[in-house]
């Protein structure tokens, strides 16, 4: 693939094209200024945010993370962080969107347990049904189930975001065979989400053929914040580039050496 | 009237109001928010016309950092 192709290898979600791979969150960091750098240098275009009651009557003017990240310059991701049941995911959903001026691509997830934060699939597969009946671009967070992330293709989800692993455990991707099994079988992108520690993980996820990464807690809680965004930038665009160009087969040994096997002195 | 607002309940020196003398009473107008109302969102577009009542249980949320 030459240079001017790659230019063009864009992210495509619910119809919208995106240069970047790389799907942030804005929690964790130190003040909004942080949360800013270190989106920016991460080069990321769509930023999640959670939807929480306003505090009334407390520092009104205090600033807010929307004057740090203009809704106009980034595309916001809206999730359902923190809910237990389609029910309050659903709701949280209609409250963002009314929130941000009918805007209706969310980020859906139900979560089944808060020590393990492990995703509730069977709340996640009804929630996503009413959701997209709605009219909304669900992208949704799930385990790394083949199956159940078929169904939420089939439901219309316009993209499957499976975990690597558990949501702020850093552990990385732990089965990278199941991932692939969803990315041969998901005809809309497929982006790992949660569990990525370091920029390897990110690497790996995209050289499996990952449409994109989405990460928070790697990054917030790194000790640079701001590096690290940098590192997981190029660590995207490293691993999309080499899926694309296609890696050398692996074998146990070759016989075949890189340099001429005649000329050699005598 | 006494509503809850939150989870909080707040008194009011009057039996009703819009909606939208609630937002500027809590000095909300002008910021970015969703209000619910008994479990009931209130577009944008209804809050000058929408009165809020003795009792009324409202929710009102914000965009946070989150992941």
């Amino acid at each position: 693939m030459d240079k001017f192709q790659l230019m063009k290898d864009e992210l495509i979600v619910a119809g919208k094209p995106f240069h970047s791979r790389l799907l942030v969150g804005t929690g964790k960091y130190r003040d909004f200024k942080e949360t800013r750098a270190a989106i920016d240098k991460s080069g990321a275009q769509i930023v999640t945010v959670a939807i929480r009651r306003t505090n009334i009557g407390q520092n009104i003017n205090e600033p807010s993370l929307l004057d740090f990240l203009p809704p106009k310059d980034f595309t916001y991701l809206p999730n359902t962080a923190g809910c237990y049941s389609a029910g309050e995911a659903i709701r949280t959903l209609r409250l963002a969107r009314e929130l941000l001026d009918g805007h209706n691509l969310v980020k859906l997830e139900v979560l089944g347990d808060p020590t393990t934060l492990y995703p509730n699939v069977v709340e996640t597969l009804k929630a996503a049904e009413v959701l997209v009946k709605d009219g909304f671009n669900v992208m949704v967070y799930t385990s790394d189930d083949p199956i159940i992330a078929k169904q939420l293709e089939d439901i219309g989800c316009c993209a499957i975001m499976p975990l690597a692993s558990l949501i702020g455990s850093g552990m990385g991707i732990l089965n990278p065979w199941n991932l692939e099994i969803i990315i041969n079988t998901i005809s809309v992108p497929v982006i790992v989400d949660a569990g990525v520690g370091t920029a390897s993980d990110a690497a790996i996820a995209m050289e499996l053929g990952c449409d994109g990464v989405l990460m928070n807690t790697a990054i917030a809680t790194a000790r640079d914040p701001i590096m690290m965004a940098g590192a997981m930038k190029k660590a995207i665009e490293a691993g999309r580039e080499a899926f694309l160009s296609g890696r050398m087969a692996k074998k146990l040994y070759s016989g075949s050496a890189s340099s001429p096997a005649s000329g050699l002195i005598k | 009237m006494k509503i809850t607002i939150n989870g909080n309940i707040r008194d009011f020196d009057c039996q009703s109001m819009t909606a939208e003398a609630l937002v500027a009473e809590l000095k909300l107008a002008g910021k970015r928010f969703a209000i619910e109302r008994n479990g009931e969102i209130i577009p944008k577009s209804l809050l000058p016309k929408l009165a809020i009542n003795d009792g009324d249980n409202l929710e009102i949320v914000g965009a946070v950092g989150g992941g």
